[in-house]
């Protein structure tokens, strides 16, 4: 049924249709409606039998979700950011446990500074904690992915994490094509756990593991995940036939039959890319977009085949590793066949800061000419830092830097451009 | 015709008679037919009090629920010393994630039982005290509040013991661990104003709180019964001495534990709802010193020169609680 809805109340009927029976909420923006709208429907009676669970904190929902999987419920959770981090433990215990949870992350920036605002830190802090990430490039797919994330985590007893970007798909209203009840039922079916609590067939869930098998246990997280790399195309096939349309997938190729410049990325981004590349392709510029939609597991033959005649990669990110550089472009490169630096990391987008086509048709075409340095930071104001760098030198207790900056700057609104 | 009332407690032994009663009101323990739910083989010390207690808990509340329990296990020695795999002690489903989740990892379960209709199989959750008052009491407290279906019982012997004896917030006032050393002017814990579990579980009004201690194993079977009577977040709390961490013989857990409850120090009581109902009184008002001195923890109160002035401090801990309780008085 098509719709004009906000994409957390997509989100919200998505997981809805998909029949979870225990979810735990805890608020934190910009992922709240979310949740807001599943304790509606939970609260209406529209989906029983399901427990709607106001917990104490992320760490607490990520526990409820683990006690209630263990115990044969399908159980979904939402959140963002510190909220992330706060349930870090619980996440590596999740998955560590093979607990086919699934969890929205609405992306958005880590303080300190604390910033309510969208980019990628937060998932990509988490990339190694043993969960599939899934990123979500519209709100239609955000949507439909959560619909494929139950299948492939109960598929594999791993949990799967689906990632928006917070704000820009959260909070964004736009037409969205919601399933039917049966269609997803065929879809997506019912949970058959591997492990559960039982009284009638006692198992102990969570001994002490020495080095005499520590290795091989986590050699088969391992190998699970690189078996999604298997089915998650022959999913998204299965879901186009079902759903009458494209959604998932490992990779999104775009006008990459002649691309020599490749632009990597991930999230709502891939839109003002593919518009700028749109443009510059007109002018005759050969250019192609790679959207990354399963970044973990890292799909490394995907990728590869598709950078395979790039002469130049540029990973446009909304993330930093700091002391580094760029964290996707760090596993583009283990797929990038060509000279090490022609992989450019471009970091945009940070807490919010918009990413405008002016901005990426200026790097897109520096890149192009082969001007564009190993890292850049997009639109950074050197100004700004030289200023902070300058007071620094002179006084000792120079004082919070992000106060400083702000201070300088003079605006209380946040400046977007 | 005249009849002797039983009394459960000999001089000496302190062993309970069950061949006096009749069979309905004998121990579970004493059944032959109890399910051993923590089994034996399990790798805790020598005279360890959390062993003991937890043995009695769950075998009582198994009884008390014709055996449909399942058990969320927090970090600490309890988990670690039962499940040596391949072994495993556990005779119930079983599980151990985090350190400091297990009351909402037991929410979870008893939330998946209620929507799958499972309305006959009971949770517990359990702990140390490091794992329930400290890194787990966000939690804790959490669960109490949303008043979900869980019994949460901590073992609590006052330290972190499973990493090496380091105070925990139920550490007492003057006792050496390996983070609160025996040396400078003021040896051993501080003198704070402590966390108290069993008092702070009250305070959120939950159906049952209950102490027990490990000196009265017939009392702590009889608590977990009637903690399985209510629905909607329970509490026990057991007192349970470690050999190891305190520095007394393996043989005198049972005496130690005694004496806590003689001197004041450990009060033993129940509430529902929020209202203190019964206390378990002291027999014979024992000075705190006979309790301090068998552990090696309170040494420094004693060697090279007495502390009058921190037993003292540590006496009073115990009056006041006499008081608060009522614990030398007559039964109405």
């Amino acid at each position: 049924m098509l719709k004009q809805t906000e994409g957390s109340r997509a989100v919200a009927e998505a997981v809805a249709l998909c029949r979870p029976e225990v979810i735990c909420a805890y608020p934190i923006s910009p992922q709240t409606h979310i949740v807001e709208a599943l304790g509606e429907v939970v609260k209406s009676g529209a989906l029983a039998p399901c427990e709607f669970i106001n917990v104490e904190s992320e760490f607490a929902a990520m526990s409820v979700a683990i006690g209630a999987s263990a115990a044969g419920a399908r159980s979904y959770t939402a959140t963002a950011s510190q909220g992330l981090l706060f349930m870090a433990e619980a996440l590596f215990n999740a998955s560590g446990l093979g607990l086919p949870i699934v969890m929205t992350v609405a992306n958005r920036a880590i303080g300190a500074p604390i910033n309510i605002w969208n980019d990628h830190n937060d998932s990509m802090s988490q990339r190694d904690c043993g969960w599939i990430q899934l990123f979500a490039e519209t709100n239609q797919e955000a949507l439909d992915l959560h619909i494929q994330a139950f299948r492939l985590a109960e598929e594999l007893s791993l949990p799967v994490m689906v990632c928006m970007d917070g704000f820009i798909l959260t909070h964004a209203y736009e037409r969205v094509d919601i399933p039917s009840q049966a269609q997803v039922d065929a879809y997506l079916p019912p949970f058959e756990p591997r492990q559960v609590l039982d009284p009638r067939e006692p198992v102990s869930i969570g001994a002490m593991v020495g080095p005499e098998a520590f290795t091989e246990v986590r050699y088969l997280a391992h190998a699970k995940q690189m078996q999604a790399l298997e089915l998650i195309p022959g999913w998204a096939a299965e879901f186009r036939r079902a759903f009458g349309r494209d959604a998932g997938g490992l990779v999104h190729p775009y006008a990459l039959e002649d691309a020599e410049t490749v632009i990597v990325a991930l999230g709502s981004v891939l839109g003002t890319v593919k518009d700028t590349v749109d443009e510059m392709r007109d002018r005759g510029a050969k250019i192609g977009v790679l959207g990354i939609t399963c970044f973990r597991p890292w799909p490394l033959a995907a990728v590869r085949a598709a950078l395979a005649a790039a002469q130049r990669v540029v990973v446009l990110e909304k993330s930093l590793a700091v002391g580094l550089g760029g964290i996707v472009s760090t596993n583009v490169r283990t797929s990038y066949t060509g000279r090490p630096d022609a992989v450019h990391t471009v970091i945009a987008g940070l807490g919010g800061r918009a990413i405008t086509k002016a901005s990426l048709a200026r790097v897109f075409g520096e890149a192009i000419e082969g001007g564009l340095e190993p890292l850049t930071f997009l639109d950074l104001d050197r100004a700004i830092v030289d200023r902070q760098l300058a007071r620094e030198r002179e006084t000792r207790r120079s004082g919070p830097i992000a106060e400083a900056i702000l201070r300088d700057i003079g605006v209380v609104a946040a400046r977007i451009g | 015709m005249s009849f002797q009332p039983i009394k459960f407690y000999q001089t000496g032994t302190h062993t309970v008679g069950n061949r006096l009663l009749p069979p309905e009101t004998r121990s579970v323990q004493a059944n032959m037919r109890r399910t051993n739910s923590l089994n034996s083989g399990h790798r805790a010390c020598q005279g360890c009090g959390e062993a003991l207690g937890a043995r009695y808990a769950i075998d009582a509340a198994m009884h008390a629920t014709n055996n449909q329990l399942i058990a969320a296990n927090a970090t600490g020695c309890l988990e670690v010393f039962s499940t040596p795999y391949p072994e495993t002690s556990w005779q119930i489903p079983w599980i151990h994630s985090l350190f400091g989740n297990a009351a909402a990892v037991a929410t979870g379960i008893a939330a998946a039982m209620k929507v799958k209709g499972n309305h006959d199989v009971r949770v517990i959750a359990q702990g140390g005290d490091g794992g329930t008052s400290d890194i787990g009491f966000g939690c804790l407290s959490g669960m109490f509040e949303r008043n979900d279906d869980v019994l949460y019982i901590c073992y609590d012997n006052e330290a972190y013991m499973n990493t090496g004896v380091q105070r925990s917030s139920a550490t007492p006032p003057a006792a050496r661990t390996a983070t609160t050393a025996a040396v400078g002017d003021a040896p051993g814990n501080v003198f704070g104003q402590g966390k108290n579990l069993p008092a702070i579980a009250i305070a959120h009004g939950i159906p049952y709180v209950a102490t027990a201690t490990v000196s009265e194993l017939r009392d702590l079977e009889a608590k977990v019964r009637r903690a399985m009577e209510f629905r909607g977040a329970r509490y026990i709390h057991i007192f349970v001495p470690c050999p190891l961490g305190w520095g007394h013989e393996p043989g005198d857990t049972i005496r130690i534990a005694r004496l806590a409850k003689e001197t004041g120090l450990f009060p033993v009581f129940e509430a529902e709802h929020g209202e203190v109902v019964s206390v378990s009184r002291i027999r014979r008002r024992t000075p705190v010193e006979e309790y301090l001195k068998p552990q090696r923890r309170f040494a420094h109160l004693f060697s090279p020169a007495p502390r009058v002035e921190v037993i003292a401090a540590i006496q009073t801990i115990a009056d006041r609680n006499i008081r608060k309780f009522g614990l030398l008085e007559e039964a109405a």
